[in-house]
């Protein structure tokens, strides 16, 4: 195991000084997410315009470094996305992160699948990938408008 | 036994984490086991297995003898009056259930209240909830200072002619203070008000003496004294297991079964129902007697020493804050590091063998209270060495340097 592949700079970076930390102004979906075996937990709100585009995503909560880094990444390369896109990308991820180890999703330009690519250490570390995904579980949830919390351990 | 040599009684340190030797520093969470405890569950399965208590047979009479050795053991350890006021549970948490179900049936009401303290284990509130939700009983929580410690006034505080039971934490998992729990005995005594000891984080560490102590229950956990997991000890008062009701019905706890009517057996099956675990408590005995060799004095002692050291060379290590600064302690250290949340800091380690806990530690409540949403805490036992607490350190600065700290 590599705990340089997991602590890349990007991540440390996005952990520190994650973006989109705040609420977005009338949001009109959101969703919480936990992880109780941590203790972290996201907030996910979004605005959906009326062509059903992603004009503005934000978080908030606590958590790890992964947690932080992935939730800021996330909100960071979901902005102008389509709702559909949006579900797109995220099972990209999830594969990714779940088996495959190429990111391949036709949404995605080169730079952003980088990015995310960055996540990709936290496979070795069985016990992390929760909070790698959470943040993306919860932003699938608020996008259904579902009022149930997202807990990683269901 | 000299206490330097310890390890090499226990396996596991014979396997590398990560290529690196283990340092296990978990020990709050649950110790490493000897071999001798080891060997005792493999023999008594290879060589005497029966269930106890049943049969009239060899291997039964037998197995059943070994079953109540352990009951002596343990009576004798913690120098309860009689043995059967020894129960034994899957573990402390049962022990705390198994109280709260009887006495609270029995003995609480509307408005009561339960008085516990901010650094209960969730064992040791959950249970009591559980009353809260059936018979709208109050809980009341007895408030750490500053050190992270309760003091005697800080139960004194919040006992008033409502409160039925006061349940506390021998040592704390978190801060590692160890309550005065013999004086906040005697004062609820003097009120008439009995005493529930969550001893999880005292059995393995401090001197036990029921008899002086004089508190109604005592929980114990098995696997954090270098035993199997799956046991546990109620100590409890003779006249309480006497009053009590049975908590779990089923074989064994039965004196005659009619259709009309049951009577319930005599203590101690009263409270052991069904198949006991029943290979780990034979196993426990070996724990006991493991204990009782090296002696509880030189337990204390070199924890005392490990502890000291660890507090000084942390304390001088920049960007750590030590949770509580309680002034009797036991050997338990939880911490921040600026700018690395815990979970990080137990990836980190691990990867060079250092096992420590991050997150709340079952102490969500304490938590809250620090304004925390998770700690680490590296906590010992016996095999512990300067070494150890060395690596810590030396693991620790490398967590600084990944996340480029000064
Ligand atoms: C203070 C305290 N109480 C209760 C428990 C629960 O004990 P057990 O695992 O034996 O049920 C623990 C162990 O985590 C503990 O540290």
């Amino acid at each position: 195991m590599n705990l340089k592949e997991l602590y890349q700079e990007i991540i440390l970076e996005h952990g520190k000084n994650p973006r989109n930390i705040k609420k977005t102004d009338n949001y009109n979906k959101d969703a919480k997410g936990d992880n109780p075996l941590c203790g972290d937990n996201v907030h996910i709100y979004l605005k959906i315009d009326e062509n059903k585009k992603v004009e503005d995503i934000s978080f908030e909560g606590s958590g790890c470094a992964i947690t932080m880094a992935s939730a800021s990444i996330m909100t960071d390369l979901m902005k102008g996305k389509e709702e559909y896109e949006v579900k797109e990308i995220v099972k990209d991820f999830l594969d990714m992160i779940k088996e495959k180890d190429k990111l391949n999703s036709k949404l995605l330009n080169e730079d952003e699948k980088t990015k995310l690519m960055c996540l990709s250490g936290v496979k070795q570390f069985p016990m992390r990938v929760k909070c790698a995904t959470l943040s993306w579980h919860t932003l699938v949830s608020a996008l259904d408008n579902s009022q149930e919390i997202v807990n990683t351990e269901k | 036994m000299n206490i330097k040599d310890i390890k090499k009684e226990f396996p596991i340190f014979d396997n590398k984490v990560h290529n690196n030797d283990l340092v296990y520093l978990d020990s709050a969470n649950s110790s490493q086991k000897p071999k001798i405890v080891l060997d005792r569950i493999y023999d008594f399965y290879s060589k005497e297995f029966s269930n106890v208590g049943r049969s009239v047979h060899y291997l039964a009479v037998a197995a059943t003898n070994l079953y109540e050795n352990t009951r002596v053991s343990v009576q004798k350890y913690i120098n309860a009056k009689d043995k059967n006021e020894i129960v034994f549970t899957k573990g402390a948490t049962e022990a705390i259930n198994l109280v709260a179900n009887t006495f609270g049936q029995k003995y609480l009401d509307e408005n009561d209240e339960v008085l516990i303290t901010e650094l209960e284990h969730h064992s040791n509130y959950v249970p009591w909830h559980f009353l809260r939700k059936s018979k709208n009983i109050k809980i009341e929580f007895a408030e750490i200072n500053e050190n992270g410690e309760i003091t005697l006034e800080a139960i004194k505080n919040k006992i008033n002619h409502k409160t039925k039971i006061i349940c506390i934490t021998h040592l704390s998992n978190v801060t590692g203070a160890i309550l005065p729990i013999k004086e906040i005995i005697n004062l609820a005594h003097s009120k008439g008000i009995p005493v529930l000891v969550d001893g999880c984080q005292g059995a393995p560490h401090l001197k036990l003496d029921m008899q002086d102590l004089d508190c109604d229950f005592y929980a114990i956990s098995g696997h954090k004294m270098y035993g199997p997991t799956g046991i546990g000890v109620l100590y409890a008062k003779k006249k309480w297991l006497e009053d009590l009701p049975p908590y779990q019905g089923g074989g064994g706890m039965i004196r005659e079964v009619k259709k009309k009517g049951i009577s319930y057996g005599d203590l101690p099956n009263k409270y052991e129902a069904g198949t006991m675990a029943t290979a780990q408590v034979i196993a426990f005995n070996e724990s006991i007697k493991f204990m009782e060799t090296i002696g509880i004095e030189n337990i204390e002692k070199h924890e005392k020493k490990l502890l000291d050291y660890a507090i000084d060379l942390l304390s001088k290590n920049n960007s750590i804050n030590i949770i509580g600064n309680p002034k009797n302690k036991g050997g338990v250290i939880s911490f921040t590091i600026d700018g690395i949340h815990p979970h990080d800091i137990a990836t980190i380690l691990d990867e060079d063998g250092v096992a420590i806990r991050a997150g709340h530690h079952c102490c969500q409540i304490l938590h809250d209270k620090l304004g925390l949403p998770a700690t680490a805490r590296a906590s010992f036992g016996i095999y512990n060495t300067k070494e150890d607490i060395d690596h810590l350190n030396r693991s620790l600065n490398n967590c600084k340097k990944i996340f480029n700290l000064k």
